[in-house]
């Protein structure tokens, strides 16, 4: 038995292949929308890996230092350190600023890392793909290729200046923002940085409240103004454990002792996962729905419009003998044909475009065959209710009167 | 054609009815039709519309249900006051050809296929379908156009690809509606003499509605249709040989 499907399909291949393009570029929109959750995911995931550390200590009852603020004292890994089953302790501090590059501003997440090199401390970008790691103490950065920024070109952070003598690949915030990474005392210094005029106009009201200005305590008031320029607080600190030593039972016991929050490996993606992006994951998935929603009125129109063409073909195929089954089978392949060409053009496109977005967009296999069972899901559904026309289109119709 | 034919005994109707509705609003639209083609013969159906004409050929067709009567095709009594076959479609695609006011060819087969399609809808393997298919295109002289689609087609080269298809399953009755409406009358006439060899070759019975009144007169047998009742009547049985 011929194709009937096939034929009718190479007979109008022209408009086959163009409704297909057509809706391959909204199954290609589908795809990317998927790839952005799945890149956002994996975005977070990197920021987990890319910093080395077993365990996160942060502000007491609070969910930092990537979901909410967090500050602890800059000594705090020293006791840290003490503590059993802990091989490394460093401190970090993460702030997401406007950087200058030029006459143009960059967003990024800057990161200030303890003193020391990678894999001896956590924080630190584990690998550049060209240039150095920041051997000075201060004003040198390693950025992520993402932030644009070239190798010696000058970054400006607050009032300060960096000349970026590293690159590094997919270190990102979780929102996708290029981490720049700093050495922690300039970025201590940078996030509590004020600007001339601020900090004399502090001074000069320190200076004014007698309970801090007294006459006959001297050095009094010189040292509450040191206490007030320098920051000793850090966003938190990264642990790495000693080997046999198992995550939970090591952060129960700082809980417990050091009363802080102490975050493990799979905590932190529950809550960057779980909390950071979760609106933004519904708000993709109510895209998603939508679009499917779309896709499958979008074939159900065209095969619908392709079946009543042929209204006056099938009453005649139905008058010499067509089987019900042979006429359905023939609605169902050109729909899911259709889906076919659909679903390639879509991945081809979305495979094209989706390093031009400007956030990561992840496409991964699981996704192309869970988008490819959509498609054929809703190219049978959407082909139901042409089967339905056609197997109620009465033969009689072909003899007329 | 070496393939055995059907001849059997035409198709004969007996009192055949059609009530379309109920009560009140009930209309008779065939009030007891006799007929009787025998096989290789080519008769008439002629009647104004709304005589019953079409309702007449969708029952021949078993397209719809005769209210009651009696039909045999063949030596098989298909309808007796009831549907005597189970499948009805089987017996539209084996044993009744069709061939429609306008061709009605499926536009997206060629032509060989086009006719071939119904032995392969019967289990006949392609092959033998569309040899089936070209042997039966030679006897209608359009064998040269075996591979053009329908629509690089004339009309009536599309009639005789119908034609064809009609004949293919080698059915005992053609019913042949308004066959030549569309065509000029030398068209017609070809068309009328090709309904005729194609009986007479494979002993098919063959009943043609028709308005037309250019071919009217090729008919040896008419049958006269008004408010659902037939009449028979001798016609005159002019056909004229293209050598004539």
């Amino acid at each position: 038995m011929i194709s009937l499907a096939g034929r009718d399909i190479l007979h109008g291949w022209g408009k086959f292949v163009f409704t297909g393009i057509g809706l391959g570029l909204l199954i290609g929109v589908t795809l990317v929308m998927a790839g952005v959750y799945r890149g956002m995911v994996d975005d977070g995931k990197a920021l987990l890996d890319n910093s080395g550390a077993d365990l996160w200590v942060v502000q007491r009852d609070t969910l930092g230092p990537y979901a909410e603020s967090s500050s602890v004292h800059d000594d705090l890994y020293r006791s840290l350190l003490g503590q059993r089953g802990v091989a490394r302790a460093a401190n970090i501090t993460y702030l997401t600023m406007q950087v200058r590059k030029g006459s143009e501003d960059v967003r990024a997440m800057v990161v200030g890392i303890a003193a020391g090199r990678p894999g001896a401390v956590p924080g630190w970008p584990p690998y550049l793909v060209a240039g150095r790691q920041i051997t000075r103490g201060h004003y040198e950065a390693v950025a992520d290729v993402a932030s644009g920024l070239r190798l010696g070109e000058r970054v400006g952070i607050r009032r300060n200046q960096y000349t970026v003598v590293g690159l590094t690949r997919r270190m990102v915030s979780s929102a996708g923002d290029p981490m720049v990474f700093i050495p922690l005392k300039d970025a201590q210094e940078a996030q509590f940085l004020k600007d001339n005029d601020a900090i004399l106009q502090g001074r000069r009201r320190t200076a004014a409240n007698p309970a801090l200005n007294r006459p006959g305590v001297p050095g009094l008031l010189d040292a509450v103004l040191a206490s007030q320029s320098t920051n000793p607080y850090v966003n938190a600190v990264l642990l790495t454990l000693a080997p046999g030593h198992a995550p939970d039972e090591v952060a129960e016991s700082i809980r417990r002792w050091q009363r802080l929050t102490v975050y493990t490996r799979a905590q932190m993606e529950g809550i960057l996962v779980g909390k950071l992006i979760a609106t933004s994951a519904r708000q993709i998935g109510m895209f998603l729905v939508i679009l499917a929603v779309v896709s499958a009125a979008i074939v159900a129109f065209i095969i619908y419009t392709l079946t009543m063409d042929k209204i006056r073909e099938i009453a005649v195929l139905k008058l010499i003998g067509t089987r019900n089954r042979t006429i359905a089978a023939m609605i169902l392949q050109q729909a899911v044909a259709l889906g076919l060409i659909g679903f390639v053009v879509g991945k081809i496109a979305a495979t094209w475009s989706a390093p031009f977005f400007p956030k990561y967009v992840l496409l991964v296999p699981a996704d192309t065959v869970a988008g490819f069972a959509a498609v054929m899901a809703i190219c049978v559904l959407a082909s139901l209710v042409s089967i339905r026309l056609a197997l109620r289109v009465d033969p009689a119709e072909a003899i007329g009167g | 054609m070496d393939r055995p034919t059907r001849a059997g005994k035409g198709i004969l109707i007996e009192g055949l009815t059609k009530r379309y509705g109920k009560g009140d609003t009930a209309v008779d639209a065939l009030k007891g039709v006799d007929m009787r083609v025998a096989p290789g013969e080519v008769v008439g159906l002629i009647g104004p519309s709304g005589s019953g004409k079409s309702t007449l050929l969708k029952c021949l067709g078993a397209v719809i249900d005769p209210t009651a009567g009696r039909m045999t095709l063949g030596e098989e009594c298909i309808f007796d006051n009831g549907w005597k076959v189970r499948d009805l479609r089987a017996l539209r695609r084996d044993r009744i050809g069709f061939v429609f006011q306008a061709p009605y060819l499926i536009p997206f087969l060629d032509v060989t296929d086009n006719v071939a399609l119904l032995p392969m809808l019967a289990g006949v393997p392609n092959a033998a379908a569309r040899a089936r298919a070209q042997e039966l295109l030679g006897a209608l002289d359009i064998s040269h156009r075996a591979a053009a689609m329908p629509a690089q087609l004339s009309g009536g080269e599309q009639q005789r690809v119908a034609i064809a298809r009609g004949l293919v399953n080698r059915p005992p009755v053609i019913l042949a509606d308004e066959p030549t409406a569309p065509l000029d009358s030398v068209r017609a006439m070809a068309v009328v003499r090709i309904l005729n060899d194609m009986a007479a070759q494979f002993q098919t019975a063959i009943i043609v509605v028709t308005h037309d009144e250019k071919i009217i007169p090729t008919f040896k047998r008419i049958y006269h249709i008004r408010d659902g009742v037939t009449h028979e009547e001798a016609g005159e049985g002019r056909l004229v040989r293209e050598s004539a």
